[in-house]
């Protein structure tokens, strides 16, 4: 390539980022959080419910369509998650591009979670707390031991239990997302935590894009100041939901939604 | 060019622009990753080499850290919790551990569909993990150095252009056997590289037993 054929090519390349960029972090408008009174759940739409006490895991099969509600049932809890492609669990999860292609390390209501093949594996519908944490991830055996001074049930060894138990292991478990995790960085990029961001009966509704195998840890998050450690047991309800519509606010939110789920409806296609 | 000299020289080989590399790093040894000429992003898996299974973690390695860059004095963790190597030299400044690395599907969200047949790190780092019995699976979390991800407190992220000059460099000395991987990343999509990627240098240095 020449030399003037090639800074033409960054030269469009530069605008088009900036203008993806404007419209993810300029022009975005990220629908309210849900009100914690809100989006109830009919009797004849719940699979399956749980509750998960503090320190312990569970694994839930969600098929495409399915949503599973996590409620922090206390305002006390951190819910790390990790999901892998039930067809294909080489597919999974993947923090960095959920941040990356969205422009925002700021997990809400509208925005969705994505694997590492540039598809969607959840939709965030419904959130009242807009405070969920995908950088740090959860807690160890380490980060239990210098918290509390004795090491703890921790997120870490929940989640390769629960890869265990579905034929993975270590190499499987990718950084997580933790909801009810109020993680921000202050201007220097520390984390900073947000405790009154945290209130009794948050919850968030994550509709499965693709047939999934989830699991979830209840486990302090290793930056909750709390001592003794912070911890209630969490409800997950696993729901039907009604075929999205075509104006569903997370199949719609942005350029990069609408080609991340025409990629994710050819699997299915 | 400045220079710490942590030790003599082992090893040296420009790695072109957009190809992958790897190599095993000793115990003690200083692994220099140079950028040559400048804005260019360096993207990097570690392993444990006696075990690949344990490997660099992004979020453990900033939960120790309590800040979201990586830069000098930064202790590389591992899944398991263990110190694999630390950050002992640093004349950028800023590298990144959050933004992942390009794939041709991550590009084709990002950018339009026009960009999937564009090499990415990901197919970089899968053929280079092939070379080594490592897979799809085992690419988890990576590091980005002299690449400028600032986050905002509102959460707002973006890929800045390459804040690293010709001839910076990044020292990353071995706490044990490492499979360091790197792909020196071919993006033409964001400013990680001035939308032209270029060489890269890596050198091994020994360090004086310590």
């Amino acid at each position: 390539m020449s030399a003037a054929s090639k800074a033409e090519r960054a030269a469009a390349n530069r605008r088009r980022y900036e203008e993806l960029r404007a419209a993810g972090q300029e022009l975005k408008q990220l629908p309210a959080p849900t009100a914690l009174d809100g989006a109830p759940i009919a009797a004849d739409a719940v699979v399956q419910t749980e509750q998960v006490p503090p320190g312990w895991h569970t694994t839930v099969r969600l098929s495409r369509g399915e949503a599973l509600r996590i409620i922090d049932d206390h305002g006390r809890s951190s819910v790390s998650l990790l999901a892998w492609r039930s067809e294909d669990p080489t597919e999974r999860i993947n923090c960095a591009d959920t941040v990356k292609v969205q422009w925002s390390a700021a997990l809400s209501k509208g925005r969705m979670i994505l694997s590492d093949m540039g598809r969607v594996l959840l939709a965030v519908i419904e959130d009242t707390s807009g405070a969920h944490d995908l950088l740090v991830g959860g807690s160890t055996a380490d980060s239990t031991l210098s918290a509390y001074g004795e090491v703890t049930r921790n997120t870490q060894a929940n989640f390769i239990s629960a890869a265990a138990k579905i034929g993975l292991g270590l190499r499987d478990i990718p950084p997580c997302v933790t909801f009810f995790a109020p993680v921000t960085t202050d201007a220097a990029g520390r984390f900073v935590w947000h405790a009154a961001r945290k209130h009794a009966g948050d919850f968030v509704d994550l509709r499965a894009e693709m047939n999934l195998i989830v699991a979830v840890s209840n486990c302090a998050h290793p930056l909750d100041p709390a001592r003794p450690a912070a911890t209630a047991p969490i409800t997950l309800i696993r729901h039907r939901l009604p075929p999205p519509a075509v104006d569903d606010v997370c199949r719609t939110a942005s350029e990069e939604a609408v080609r991340a789920y025409a990629f994710t409806d050819q699997l299915f296609a | 060019m400045p220079s710490t000299d942590p030790g003599h020289l082992v090893y040296g080989f420009d790695i072109p622009a957009e190809r992958p590399w790897s190599r095993v790093l000793k115990r003690g040894q200083t692994l220099r990753i140079i950028d040559s000429e400048g804005e260019q992003a360096v993207d990097a898996l570690i392993y444990a080499a006696a075990d690949t299974a344990e490997r660099y973690s992004a979020q453990d390695t900033l939960r120790v850290q309590g800040s979201a860059y990586l830069e000098l004095g930064t202790r590389l963790i591992s899944n398991r919790g263990r110190v694999m190597a630390r950050i002992t030299a640093d004349t950028c400044g800023r590298h990144d551990t959050s933004a992942g690395c390009c794939s041709c599907e991550s590009n084709a969200v990002r950018f339009g569909e026009a960009t999937r047949y564009l090499h990415a790190c990901r197919e970089n780092f899968i053929l280079e993990l092939s070379r080594h019995g490592l897979t799809k699976r085992d690419i988890v979390s990576n590091l980005n150095f002299f690449m400028n991800v600032p986050i905002e407190p509102t959460g707002n992220f973006t890929v800045l252009d390459g804040p690293s000059s010709p001839g910076n460099y990044v020292d990353v000395t071995a706490e044990m056997d490492l499979l360091f991987v790197i792909s020196n990343c071919p993006q033409v999509n964001n400013p990680c590289n001035g939308f032209d990627p270029t060489p890269i240098r890596v050198e091994i240095r020994e360090t004086a037993a310590a």
